[in-house]
């Protein structure tokens, strides 16, 4: 019926759908990564040695190695949590009516968002004491513990952002109706604003975590046993093999991506989700 | 010195206030008494919302004074939130609060701030709804309400603090045609039990019908007041003819 239209805009035209980046499946990396450990392995067995092919050796360290990666995400977990907790209180701090504050909180932000998180890592691994005093009780400080205060920090100012973002987000007239209600600022933000930010919070807050936990393997270059170092031990007890190689860090990699991607996919199906409420 | 309610309810005194380099109030004074309706007419940017957000410290004055039952709100050592507890407002864009339902934005501000118990505050809340005629939507969001349910929602919310003035600011201007009629009517049945309501408004028709008295207000400075009859059929001030012309 939209033939006969001589306005070209009214003729039906199939709507292009947005482009999609198209989902990796697991079917798809396995493939992959089978290759890269297999191919050198095949290569190095065509040699005709007698010694244990490359997987059954990483059969045997992968106890070993799921544990130091379990000991990544404790990492992870609790320098989000920490960086998550400091960096909210940053965040709020950054519109704070007191101009001090407000000036104070978004050096500090800035500070430590425009920081590598390497060297934030060695300055929290050699600037904190190896252990502390509180009340003639002397705690030690393993290093454990300092990675996951060296990481929290960018983590910190990253939230940081995220918070004030939200916050600078919503429509000022949800401040004014709360304010002529005679609520307190407090009130304002915990019953009012806060809550709605939790929602706009949750795609970059979970994209930091991700990001985070690829990050917990610079904790192997200050010596915390976590899964990089512990591949590394693994590798050089069976002599340092190169046909080793592929498949431990394949593995190591593989670890990572299983974590770490169903996080993006979930991030992107929220944001899409938030992006047709909003 | 103590204020009686013989006394006017929201006296304004010469304020003048400016954003920056922008002046937006240049002397303005007007009295409303209790129970008084008055309507707030002018064209865009004369400053009418402006002077209305005054009243209740949304925003700050550099001049004059704004009395509202006596408390000055010109003063740096003003207590806002006593100040906001006797003036409720409504806003053109509702501001509901999305994320709570109906109900729960009408009982929030009395359970937290005047700290009444939550089944008295239910109650409450419940019969304001009725009185707005949204028996019904409790348990609705404000996302699923029409823009004039969701201003209703607002003034019910704001009636729930008890307040003694009502400030509405263009509080129809965003709505669908459709549903002004039910927003005025509720504003009329409100003004007919008696409370004193300052209001800015595009609605002519409604303005001559409920106000006791109309503010003309043209580039800072009221220009022309009166009661409506006087007002509409035998405005003096070429400014206020030529703007009735364009509205009218």
């Amino acid at each position: 019926m939209n033939k006969k239209t001589d306005m070209p805009v009214m003729l039906s035209k199939p709507i292009e759908a947005p482009y999609t980046p198209s989902a990796l499946s697991y079917w798809h990396i396995l493939p992959i990564i089978a290759a890269m450990m297999i191919i050198p392995s095949l290569a190095f067995s065509a040699a005709g040695d007698e010694q244990l092919s490359p997987l059954a050796v990483l059969k045997n360290w992968i106890p070993l190695l799921l544990e130091g990666f379990v000991f990544n995400l404790v990492i992870s977990v609790c320098a989000m949590a920490v960086g998550t907790a400091a960096g909210t209180a940053l965040g709020l701090g950054q519109i704070s009516p007191n101009s001090l504050m407000r000036s104070g909180s978004w050096f500090v932000t800035q500070f430590f968002r425009n920081a590598p998180w390497l060297v934030l890592l060695f300055f929290a691994m050699f600037l904190l004491p190896f252990e502390f005093s509180i009340a003639g009780l002397t705690i030690p400080m393993p290093d454990w513990f300092k990675a996951i205060i060296g990481l929290s920090l960018p983590v910190m100012a990253n939230v940081s952002e995220i918070v004030r973002g939200a916050i600078r987000s919503l429509p000022s007239g949800q401040w004014e109706a709360a304010e002529s209600l005679a609520y307190t600022r407090r009130q304002t933000l915990w019953l009012v604003i806060l809550p709605q930010c939790v929602k706009r919070m949750l795609p970059p807050w979970m994209n930091l975590y991700a990001i985070l936990t690829m990050a917990t393997v610079l904790a192997s270059i200050v010596g915390v046993s976590e899964v990089m170092t512990l591949t590394g031990r693994a590798l050089s007890a069976e002599g340092g093999r190169p046909d080793l190689l592929a498949p431990f860090y394949g593995f190591v990699l593989l670890l990572f991506f299983a974590y770490c991607y169903p996080i993006a996919r979930y991030t992107l199906r929220l944001e899409k989700k938030f992006a047709v409420i909003n | 010195m103590s204020w009686t309610p013989a006394d006017p309810m929201v006296s304004i005194n010469n304020v003048h206030k400016s954003f920056g380099e922008l002046k937006v109030l240049n002397g303005v004074s007007l009295d409303v008494m209790k129970g008084d309706v008055i309507c707030i007419i002018g064209p865009s940017g004369s400053g009418k919302s402006t002077l209305i957000r005054c009243v209740n410290a949304l925003n700050d004055i550099q001049q004059g004074s704004i009395l509202v039952e006596g408390q000055e709100v010109n003063d740096a050592k003003l207590d806002k939130l006593e100040l906001r507890k006797k003036v409720g407002m409504v806003f053109q864009q509702y501001n509901l609060f999305p994320h709570k339902t109906a109900l729960q934005n009408v009982m929030m501000a009395p359970i937290r701030v005047l700290k009444q118990d939550k089944a008295s505050a239910e109650a409450k809340a419940r019969a304001l709804l009725k009185k707005v005629r949204l028996e019904g939507k409790e348990d609705a969001y404000p996302g699923e309400l029409s823009g004039g349910q969701q201003q209703r929602v607002a003034i019910a919310r704001s009636l729930a603090m008890q307040p003694d003035v009502m400030l509405f600011d263009e509080v129809t201007a965003a709505l669908d045609p459709e549903t002004v009629g039910e927003v005025l009517q509720t504003i009329k049945d409100l003004a007919e039990e008696g409370m004193t309501c300052i209001l800015v408004t595009h609605e002519m028709g409604f303005a001559r019908e409920v106000a006791d008295h109309i503010y003309f207000t043209d580039r800072g400075v009221i220009v022309e007041h009166g009661p409506p009859d006087t007002f509409f059929q035998n405005a003096q001030d070429p400014r206020t003819q030529e703007f009735l012309s364009q509205i009218l």
